[in-house]
């Protein structure tokens, strides 16, 4: 799960590591009164659109200004737009909140981040005197200015580790003082709060010494939410496709596509074999749809009626390998969602696996129109063939 | 011969009376598996298809001699299960649970290390040798008996890929589902080099997907030390960026993780694509073919 940046610099503030003041805004007005309450605090305001995305400065999305005046203008520019950066694709996401700032003058901008290291197991700070760029840019271009630390999940990242790392970025020491001083906390915040990524770019030294985070990013893994509510009711839906929001409903896991094949698959490998092979066969899948594994008659009727939600589906291809998903829940699933709401483009279905037979019987005693397939390849030709 | 397990492997099951848990302990023991026995906290004495329940894994190891074991627990419980097993003297662990965070995985694996305990999973369908030892959820009656070895970060891929390999005969040694998460227990480098060493596995099928840099590591291995060969398909070629794919290890991140880069490395490496999903049972046909008349001459890269 993403939050957005003002989310990450309250859990910054929590955990003691140096964020500019600031407030976040929905209208320009609100952020005119911000910037009028921050004036004093630094020389100069940024105005900063919040959207579940990096690049954002690339895109637009980020102003520097002087007076509370052009901080208004500047919010009433990207309020209610959608801004496009390198990796929100064409669409763009929608900026319905900015974050106003009081900043400075930057001396030298630094990166500083965490991950989950996955073949060592281990969590990894990783940092580099080449701030305020994609980093994976300088990893290609110049990665001796990359350095990397692993450390232990349980212990946390050390006095010592945090030092050294420190020490890869500067020679001054007190400006390494502080940079230890702060990788220990990011550590602490990233095993406290089941992190995947925790990201300073850039992480500034200013003209003043302080050092700042400037910008703050954290990703949370799915799985460790259920012990964080705090942290899951952070969640923003709008920055989310609204049909990937509603699957999250019935715990399906959707991700729309360009094509015109919806896709109902169990299984993640199998769902991406099925896009795949869709491709293979000359189509284009619609979506990505794992229906999972222990799927009721409900999850995969409401896996249906979200597919059909989706303009563009012409054909809808179900592919299940029954395994702790049984064919023939899918098969009574199938059924509800027909009657329910009604299946008007060609359906191919190819069921394999725990109670295929039962599951097969089901479908053919509905009468209802469906096309059978018995391989995973003429599933793929067949639903290409009904477009 | 086969891997990790076979005819005389007892077996129990964590979660044995749950819904998930009951239901394939059934499908095991009816395929032939020997389940001795199963545990939930709180409902030792009773008895479920036949098998005792008792209310802590040590009790259930130690009255039954399980050398193995299955967990169907949900995931706020799963790594409690997989340290009690641990801790009981069990060797070979099968996490079927999803949903397990990859942190608590981070934290207990140095743990398994140190104590040679082997943990499939989570998030996996787990591992079966055919017509002797199921352990998981995968359907029992596709499977053949024969001479590939399979192992798959997916689940029903896996199934696919074993659906089409007995379809043309080609039996399995046997088939392991590494598991879709971030953090798993057992890695391809450590099935591979198990497989290697099997007299009995004689090819081998691995199933790869989009997201880290697990099949860039096997391929590495598998250019140095496997003389078998290898057949592979990546799935998520079309997979966009940034998005996670179900899989909470199913994500392409800044260029990395792609399905064309791990081809590139496997093929490199010796390793035969199957170009389609469809074409994993004939691929390896092929190869096998192949690689039957040739045996004798060494093998050229």
């Amino acid at each position: 799960m993403n939050i957005h940046e003002y989310q990450a610099k309250e859990i910054f503030k929590r955990y003691a590591i140096p964020v500019n003041e600031g407030s976040v805004a929905q209208t320009a007005e609100e952020a005119f009164e911000i910037a009028k309450k921050l004036r004093g605090a630094g020389h100069f305001f940024a105005v900063k659109a919040q959207i579940h995305a990096g690049g954002r400065g690339k895109g637009g999305g980020i102003k520097i200004v002087k007076t509370p005046e052009e901080v208004k203008a500047a919010a009433r520019n990207l309020l209610g737009k959608k801004l496009t950066t390198p990796q929100t694709g064409g669409e763009g996401k929608l900026v319905s909140q900015v974050f106003v700032e009081a900043t400075a003058e930057i001396e030298k901008e630094y990166y500083a981040s965490i991950a989950l290291d996955r073949s060592a197991a281990r969590p990894c700070l990783i940092v580099s005197e080449a701030g305020g760029m994609d980093i994976e840019e300088v990893a290609a271009r110049e990665p001796e200015k990359i350095f990397k630390r692993l450390f232990s999940p349980q212990d946390g990242l050390g006095p010592d580790e945090a030092a050294s790392a420190a020490n890869q970025l500067t020679r001054d020491s007190r400006t390494a003082q502080i940079f230890a001083s702060l990788f220990q906390p990011l550590a602490k915040l990233f095993l406290d709060l089941d992190a995947s990524l925790v990201e300073i770019n850039p992480l500034a030294v200013m003209s003043s010494g302080e050092v700042i985070a400037i910008d703050a990013k954290i990703n949370f893994d799915d799985n460790g939410l259920y012990r964080h509510p705090e942290i899951a009711a952070l969640r923003d839906p709008s920055q989310e496709d609204p049909r990937e929001v509603e699957a999250k409903k019935y715990e399906l896991s959707y991700v729309g596509l360009d094509g015109n094949i919806g896709c109902i698959v169990n299984g993640a490998g199998l769902a991406m074999a099925t896009m795949d092979i869709i491709k293979f066969a000359g189509g284009e899948p619609a979506n990505f749809l794992d229906v999972g594994g222990g799927a009721s008659k409900e999850k995969v009727a409401a896996a249906f009626k979200i597919i059909l939600q989706d303009p563009k589906v012409r054909a809808i291809l179900v592919n299940i390998f029954g395994g702790i998903m049984r064919c023939d829940v899918v098969a009574e699933g199938i059924l509800a969602a027909v009657k329910e709401v009604g299946v008007k483009v060609p359906l191919v279905a190819r069921l394999e696996g725990t109670n295929v037979n039962e599951g097969k019987e089901i479908l053919k005693k509905s009468g209802l129109n469906i096309i059978s397939a018995s391989t995973f390849a003429e599933a793929a030709e067949k639903v290409v063939a009904a477009l | 011969m086969s891997i990790l397990v076979n005819k005389n492997t007892k077996v129990i099951v964590q979660g044995i009376t749950g819904k998930h848990g009951s239901f394939h302990a059934e499908r095991m023991i009816e395929y032939g598996t020997k389940i001795v026995g199963g545990v939930t906290p709180g409902k030792g004495g009773q008895q479920i298809h036949g098998v005792p329940v008792f209310n802590k894994v040590r009790e259930a190891a130690e009255q039954t001699g399980a050398a193995a074991t299955v967990i169907y627990v949900p995931a706020p419980f799963a790594i409690q299960a997989i340290r009690e097993a641990g801790e009981a003297g069990i060797s070979l662990i099968v996490c079927i649970t999803e949903g397990v965070p990859a942190l608590d995985m981070a934290r207990i694996k140095g743990w398994l290390l140190e104590k040679e305990i082997t943990l499939i999973g989570p998030n996996c369908p787990g591992v079966i040798t055919p017509e002797e030892c199921k352990i998981g959820i995968m359907p029992g009656y596709i499977h053949k008996k024969g001479p590939i070895g399979v192992v798959s970060r997916s689940g029903t891929l896996t199934y696919e890929a074993v659906w089409q390999l007995s379809g043309r005969g080609l039996g399995q040694s046997t088939c392991v589902g590494i598991g879709g998460d971030a953090v798993v227990g057992t890695s391809f480098v450590d099935v591979l080099r198990l497989f290697e060493s099997d007299p009995q596995t004689r090819a081998i099928v691995m199933i790869g997907e989009i997201g880290g840099n697990a099949e860039e590591e096997a391929a590495a291995f598998i250019e140095e030390n496997v003389r078998k060969p290898v057949v592979a398909f990546i799935a998520g070629s079309n997979a966009p960026e940034g998005k996670r794919m179900g899989h909470a290890g199913a994500i392409i991140s800044g260029g990395s993780g792609k399905a064309e880069n791990k081809i590139r490395r496997l093929q490199a490496a010796g390793v035969v694509i199957a170009p389609s999903p469809a074409l994993i049972g004939e691929t390896m046909e092929q190869v096998y073919k192949k690689h039957d008349e040739q045996k004798s001459r060494p093998r050229v890269r």
